[in-house]
């Protein structure tokens, strides 16, 4: 396999052919916040949190879905850049009921940890106060889609980890949302096999465990990177 | 010509109101209300959620005592469950009500109240607050804020934090005491006891003075409510609900809070955003009611600790009879709640069940309505819910102290305008001991209303033709 090499944030750095400028970021010890994405599910670029600048091309790019290419230079932290990511942030915030204070999530989410690492202290974008369903058909899990923000990790991680592909986003633009099944009650999709997996995916609070309180729950994405890692390398152990 | 006083904002109360004064055409008064201005909306708001958040969210009603509003959720959310609460959980609970009692009392005692004792209803409004009673009596200023302190930390060592700790939970509550907290609390233990029986002892040498407050702030007959334990001890977390009326008959016991709505109307006036809850079978206005830390004296027949149940006494005693019926005398019960709270968490902190794990039933839902009561520091408080099969809230109902005291607020307003109010130059002095009269109630209004709020007061005076003739305003 051939290396190639490029400059991140004045570093030279040699790397595979094929990784992504965010795998080359994290080489390099530069840390480039996300959402969208979690190692072991493929990557979409959804949420433009991790936008960089390459000196040459006019635009941001996506880091979790853009390959590194030789002799490329690239910024992960200008000020440009940390305005954008606040800005998409605050969009996050404005667009859903994020509450954080009586959240199962709070003190644990990737949302709530990334307004505080781009430095929002406030949105500035009117909020939107969209009328959203919480779904607690399940018998173990719940789904408040008030916090849901499309991230498609769950979508991903059951199709892709557990292979029982449950949950789709429904609809376009502001009407989109998470659905299971076709569209039905989580608890009666029969696809379902209560693995748990898009509760250990979900970025924010909007899959639950059901009967968690205000900041209770916790998270095992660790479980969810063996998998992913057990599954690729066959390291099944029965 | 006849006008109209109004206060506007009420101060050194918890939330934002004002109070009108209407004078007659001999300039004497009329009437006077007491206007709460606030509106919140937490009743509409929840519908939807799931209940298990419910503790987190009305929690979020008040800074002051989110712990009642976390008790009586959670134990609505018990009855959701249909579970019994380990011993365990029951008696950590129970801490912490106490613990809240006794911050919130200190708050209303030291902080807010003191300052008109100690340092006299005429003084300058300038200095007649906590700072000004820092400069006068550094010592007391200084025991009072940390008995506060030692009531919030206990908060803290149970739930992790002082302010809305989301701790309880339906089933019990998420953790034991520590044995570092419980040490702390030892070593807490005597200066709390120390500063409250000095308190006490001051106030009781004011009482002496105040003969003139304690006939005119709220003195009238009205039913008490509050809960009291099987055997008719204090309570302040379980039992049941009883009314007493002024000579001390017991009017209706052992009641439900299931059962609270065939007992308990709520009215509504187009003058305020605070409902006015009466006794049912009294009809309304008559069956005006007072909850608190009066009424809980006045329902009980002892205090479950020594030093309590001895003040208690003389508490009777001093008031005359049975039962106090000077809305002044929330002061002194507030006290001898404090001292209740300080010996009771004495009692409580070497009990070996506070360090016990298994203190948090787990079951999913098994009934679609629960009703859940506790005793806030100002009164009984209830948490109605309806929820579906799945446990997503349809409908919610709070009764909330304050508003319970609704109707004695206002009466108890309009007793010392008539009583120290005559013709339309009224002295700041006056005004302030109208205030007070409410401040005896040490109302919540963000409670009461549910509502987001500050703590101004606002006076406003009407002619008989209600047109507005002088307002005073304080921020």
């Amino acid at each position: 396999m051939s290396v190639i090499t490029l400059t991140i944030d004045g570093q030279a750095i040699a790397i595979e052919e094929g990784a992504t400028l965010l795998e080359a970021a994290q080489e390099v010890g530069a840390a480039i916040p996300t959402l969208c994405h979690l190692k072991g599910l493929s990557p979409v670029g959804a949420c433009r949190l991790c936008v960089v600048e390459v000196e040459g091309i006019p635009k941001l790019l996506p880091a979790c879905v853009t390959a590194a290419a030789e002799g490329m230079v690239v910024h992960t932290n200008t000020d440009n850049l940390q305005d954008y990511r606040r800005t998409i942030v605050e969009l996050f915030f404005a667009e859903g009921n994020h509450v954080c204070a009586v959240c199962v999530a709070n003190n644990n989410c990737e949302l709530q940890d990334a307004a505080i690492s781009t430095g929002m202290t406030h949105v500035t974008y009117p909020y939107q106060y969209p009328q959203r369903e919480v779904d607690v058909s399940h018998p173990q899990f719940g789904l408040d889609r008030n916090r849901c923000i499309l991230c498609t990790r769950c979508v991903r991680a059951c199709d892709e980890l557990e292979g029982a592909h449950v949950w789709d986003i429904a609809y376009r633009g502001e009407h989109a949302k998470l659905i299971a099944g076709l569209d039905q009650p989580w608890g009666t999709v029969d696809a379902c096999t209560s693995c748990g997996k898009c509760v250990d995916a979900c970025p924010t609070g909007a899959i639950f465990r059901r009967g968690a309180t205000v900041a209770e729950m916790e998270r095992d994405r660790a479980k969810l990177e063996f998998l992913a890692q057990a599954r690729e390398e066959q390291q099944w152990t029965r | 010509m006849s006008k109209t006083v109004v206060i506007d904002p009420v101060t050194r109360i918890e939330g934002h109101a004002k109070i009108s004064i209407f004078l007659d055409d001999q300039g004497e008064v009329e009437n006077a209300r007491f206007h709460v201005v606030e509106f919140r909306g937490f009743e509409k708001f929840c519908e939807g959620r799931p209940m298990w958040e419910m503790a987190g969210i009305t929690a979020r009603i008040c800074g002051i005592c989110p712990v009642s509003h976390l008790l009586a959720s959670a134990k609505t959310g018990d009855k959701l469950l249909a579970v019994q609460v380990p011993p365990a959980g029951e008696k950590l609970r129970r801490m912490m009500n106490l613990a809240q009692i006794i911050q919130s009392h200190a708050l209303s005692f030291f902080h807010l109240s003191s300052p008109d004792f100690l340092l006299g209803w005429d003084s300058d409004p300038a200095t007649r607050n906590v700072f000004g009673l820092m400069a006068a009596d550094p010592d007391l200023a200084r025991a009072g804020i940390r008995l506060r302190q030692f009531g919030q930390t206990v908060i803290e060592l149970l739930g992790a934090r002082k302010i809305h700790a989301a701790w309880a939970v339906p089933g019990g509550v998420r953790s034991p005491l520590s044995e570092e907290g419980r040490a702390w609390i030892r070593d807490r233990l005597p200066e709390s006891l120390d500063t409250i029986q000095t308190a006490l002892a001051l106030f009781k040498d004011l009482l002496d003075r105040f003969s003139e407050e304690v006939a005119s702030f709220g003195q009238f007959d009205s039913l008490f409510m509050g809960l009291v334990s099987p055997t008719g001890e204090w309570e302040h977390y379980g039992g049941h609900l009883r009314f007493v009326d002024s000579q001390g008959n017991i009017i209706a016991d052992g009641l439900r809070e299931e059962d609270y709505q065939d007992f308990l109307g709520e009215a509504v006036e187009n003058w305020s955003y605070l409902k006015f809850p009466y006794y049912k079978p009294l009809g309304y206005p008559d069956g005006i009611y007072r909850v608190g830390p009066l009424a809980r004296l006045n329902v009980c027949e002892f205090m479950g600790t020594e030093g309590a149940n001895r003040e208690l006494q003389e508490f009777r005693q001093r008031a005359g009879g049975r039962c106090a019926t000077s809305s002044f005398f929330y002061h002194y019960a507030r006290l001898i709640e404090i001292l209740a709270g300080v010996e009771e968490i004495a009692r409580l902190v070497d009990d070996p069940d506070i360090a016990s794990d298994r203190c948090r039933a787990k079951a999913d839902i098994n009934a679609l309505e629960g009703v859940g009561v506790s005793e806030a520091p100002r009164g009984t408080l209830f948490h109605h819910y309806n929820v579906d099969k799945d446990g997503l809230i349809q409908k919610v109902n709070l009764i909330i102290a304050t508003g319970q005291n609704n109707l004695a607020m206002n009466k108890t307003v309009t007793q010392i305008a008539q009583h120290y109010i005559h013709g339309p130059e009224i002295p700041e002095g006056l005004l302030n001991r109208v205030e007070a009269g409410i401040r005896a109630f040490d109302p919540c209004l963000s409670c009461s209303t549910h509502a987001l709020g500050k703590m101004p007061l606002q006076v406003q005076l009407f002619d008989r033709d209600r047109n507005l003739i002088a307002q005073v305003q304080r921020d």
